[in-house]
């Protein structure tokens, strides 16, 4: 009995409590990341935003949660149920799966696996599947026609963030997420690879489907897109999985590029904040960007976004890897094999 | 709890495969098609092979089984109709799953009876824990493999661009955007300021 | 070296980044908005808002039933009914305005020969049932006697004009 309890039991209880301090914190930010696109938009509209429900609005995302929880979810006639009903639920969960390789702070992770990267990678282009799945199991054409776009749109953008990836994993010579934060110590890879940063963040724009490219749900001509059919619960899923994926894709972005919890410089009064913070705090600007984004671009065309993705960055991302493996072998910069 | 886990994972790759064959709708095989291989990539993970179970889920998952779906959502197939001539395809199909069962009893076989094989086979790979197995995989698929690697790839262009030429035609007639004429129209040519007088009209 | 010039200008993304500091400009921007119910904007006193029927300063109410407003109203919301009274003055018996048809336009206004039907300043008259929507005569003559000073300034402010 006492080796069920020390080798099956409170190694559960451990991982169980690790993932509610994971998702707790996270589902928080996501409904606080809905309030500041609101407040931002608006700042940046020249308007207030919400600041009525609390004090500036504060508990403005609790009263939407509240409201969508109670309204009644309505599944159309000729909808396809269990497909229906399991699109936003495979939306959400991937979108929180994720988070088990995120490394917040120095060992501050559920699973410092070996492939990472690639475990980010899979799940992020499984991201597909519940959108496509809600496209076909509405029976509606805007439905339909937005989750074709989508998924089209995520495939042509996964291969260029595919290759930035190539191109960090040169430097750092590993698949572990905490592994390539700690290579970047000395430097930022958003600096030696600012073009690929730069490329990573309007990839990571297609990728969650936000302004510029959120031709899926492009109200002016699909309704709602994909999420049509979708009321209460099951698009509050949505919602939720979709500005979880936002953080995701932003602290992957941190990781790669803006060297995760580790501070600008590595002297006294930087190194005494915690790298939880750093990572939170890197992670906002990055949101922050998002948001900025959305108020400031107007949608793309649908042959423009493909255009691009398939003709611009396509092409960059690979000659960079090109050049950095150059780069890294001509002048012996090739990272120890570990 | 690896056997019990491997079962669950087994278990669960069979029944969605033969869901993948008896499912009326379309849509739903290729989703029980997509459970498949997520399954077939946790058994990867138990066997320690980590790299190989992402590359299965990123590749088939990600991509192959997209289009599948991108395919079948888009065929206007009808099941009922589909299984009109199943009495009449059973028995090639039945000498085909012979032929690939004695083919694999074949291989089993072999291996077994030829116990040097048994080396060769695991000579490549260095000893589990001397390295992880993506550069275990990445050292073997450099060095010694190189030319056939590189001839997957080229295998692999010819039939993309094979697929991109027979698809691709030069209509006549089509008005097409050009984005660099468009972007690059001299501001003078697009707009005209003009004083207009009040009352007067242009 | 035109060409070049454009092709460093779209890979330097000049465009994206002077259309991302404008925005982050106007964040910084004092705010427009009103703080509605609190705070409200100007209306030109020819507004057309709610509707009212007003009274001489006497009190005589100035309706004579002509019925001028209900000839040209375009979404028939208006009903009158009109009889003589005890002192032989022609006066309606009955003035309705179905508020959940009208559009507002302020053609009863224009039409009438006694400035007696006019729209008010108010918006704020949204009720919970649709029956309240239907105002009666009684209704409307409250009305002008409630708004009659500001009434009385938006004609006069608009006279010039007319």
């Amino acid at each position: 009995m006492a080796e069920f309890w020390t080798d099956f039991l409170w190694p559960l209880i451990l991982i169980l409590v690790k993932i509610l301090a994971f998702i707790l914190p996270l589902l928080l930010a996501v409904a606080y990341l809905t309030y500041a696109e609101r407040k931002v938009i608006a700042a940046m509209h020249l308007r207030k935003g919400p600041n009525v429900v609390g004090p500036f609005g504060l508990l403005q995302p609790m009263a939407d949660g509240l409201k969508l929880f109670i309204k009644e979810t309505v599944v159309p006639t000729g909808a396809n149920p269990v497909v229906f009903l399991m699109a936003p639920v495979v939306t959400f969960t991937l979108a929180l799966v994720g988070w088990a390789v995120i490394p917040v702070s120095e060992g501050w992770v559920v699973a410092d696996i070996n492939v990472g990267i690639l475990y980010l990678f899979a799940v992020s282009s499984l991201g597909i599947y519940g959108i496509i799945m809600a496209g076909w199991a509405s029976n509606s054409k805007y439905a339909f026609l937005g989750g074709l776009r989508s998924a089209a749109q995520m495939v042509s953008y996964e291969v260029s963030i595919g290759f930035i990836i190539v191109t960090v994993l040169l430097s750092a010579g590993s698949l572990n997420l905490s592994q390539i934060v700690r290579a970047q110590s000395g430097l930022w890879y958003c600096i030696p690879h600012f073009p690929m940063f730069v490329l990573f963040l309007i990839s990571a724009l297609a990728e969650t489907n936000r302004t510029p490219f959120d031709l899926p749900e492009a109200e002016s001509e699909l309704v709602g897109g994909y999420n049509t059919e979708y009321s209460a619960m099951t698009f509050a899923m949505f919602f939720l999985g979709e500005y979880a994926n936002m953080i995701l894709m932003s602290s992957l972005c941190v990781i790669l590029f803006l060297g995760g919890w580790l501070p600008p410089i590595a002297v006294a009064p930087f190194t005494w904040i915690p790298g939880v913070i750093w990572f939170a705090l890197k992670v906002s600007a990055v949101l922050f960007f998002y948001l900025w984004a959305r108020a400031t671009l107007p949608r793309y065309r649908y042959d423009q976004l493909m255009r691009l993705g398939w003709k611009v960055f396509l092409p960059m991302s690979l000659g960079w890897v090109v050049i950095t493996a150059v780069a890294l072998h001509l002048f012996g910069w090739l990272p120890p094999r570990a | 709890m690896t056997a019990f886990v491997f079962y669950l994972f087994a278990a669960l790759a069979i029944a969605s495969g033969a869901m993948v064959v008896t499912a009326r709708n379309p849509v739903h095989s290729v989703l029980f098609l997509i459970l498949t291989f997520f399954n077939v990539a946790g058994l990867f993970i138990l066997l320690g092979a980590e790299f190989v179970a992402m590359i299965m889920v990123i590749v088939y998952v990600g991509a192959v089984a997209v289009l599948f779906l991108f395919v079948v959502m888009m065929l206007d197939i009808h099941a009922v109709t589909l299984r009109e001539g199943f009495t009449k395809i059973l028995p090639v199909g039945a000498v085909v799953a012979l032929v690939l069962f004695v083919e694999l009893a074949l291989v089993f076989g072999t291996w077994l009876m030829a116990p040097d094989l048994d080396a060769v086979r695991g000579a490549p790979t260095p000893a589990v824990g001397e390295l992880s197995n993506t550069q275990a995989i990445g050292a073997v698929l450099y060095t010694d493999y190189v030319y056939l690697f590189q001839l997957a790839g080229i295998v692999l262009l010819v039939g993309m661009i094979g697929s991109i030429m027979l698809t691709l035609r030069a209509r006549v007639g089509v008005k097409r955007q050009n984005p660099r004429t468009q972007a690059n129209r001299p501001l003078e040519d697009c707009i005209e300021v003009k004083k207009v007088a009040t009352g007067k009209g242009v | 070296m035109t060409t070049l010039d454009r092709t460093l200008r779209s890979f330097l993304l000049t465009e994206l980044v002077s259309g991302f500091a404008l925005t982050l400009k106007y964040m910084f921007k004092p705010k427009v908005t009103l703080n509605y119910p609190y705070e409200k904007g100007p209306l030109s006193p020819r507004f057309r808002g709610e509707h009212a029927l007003r009274r001489y300063p006497s009190g005589e109410e100035r309706c004579i039933a002509c019925k001028l407003c209900e000839a040209i109203c375009p979404a028939q919301a208006i009903t009158i009914e009109a009889e003589p009274r005890a002192d032989g003055s022609r006066r309606t018996t009955r003035y309705d305005i179905d508020m959940t048809k009208c559009i507002y336009c302020g053609l009863c206004q224009e039409a009438c020969p006694v400035d007696a039907i006019v729209e008010g300043p108010n918006f704020e008259f949204a009720t919970e049932r649709r029956a309240e929507m239907i105002y009666s005569k009684q209704k409307l003559l409250d009305n002008g006697d409630r708004w009659e000073a500001e009434l009385a300034m938006r004609q006069e402010a608009d006279a010039p004009y007319r």
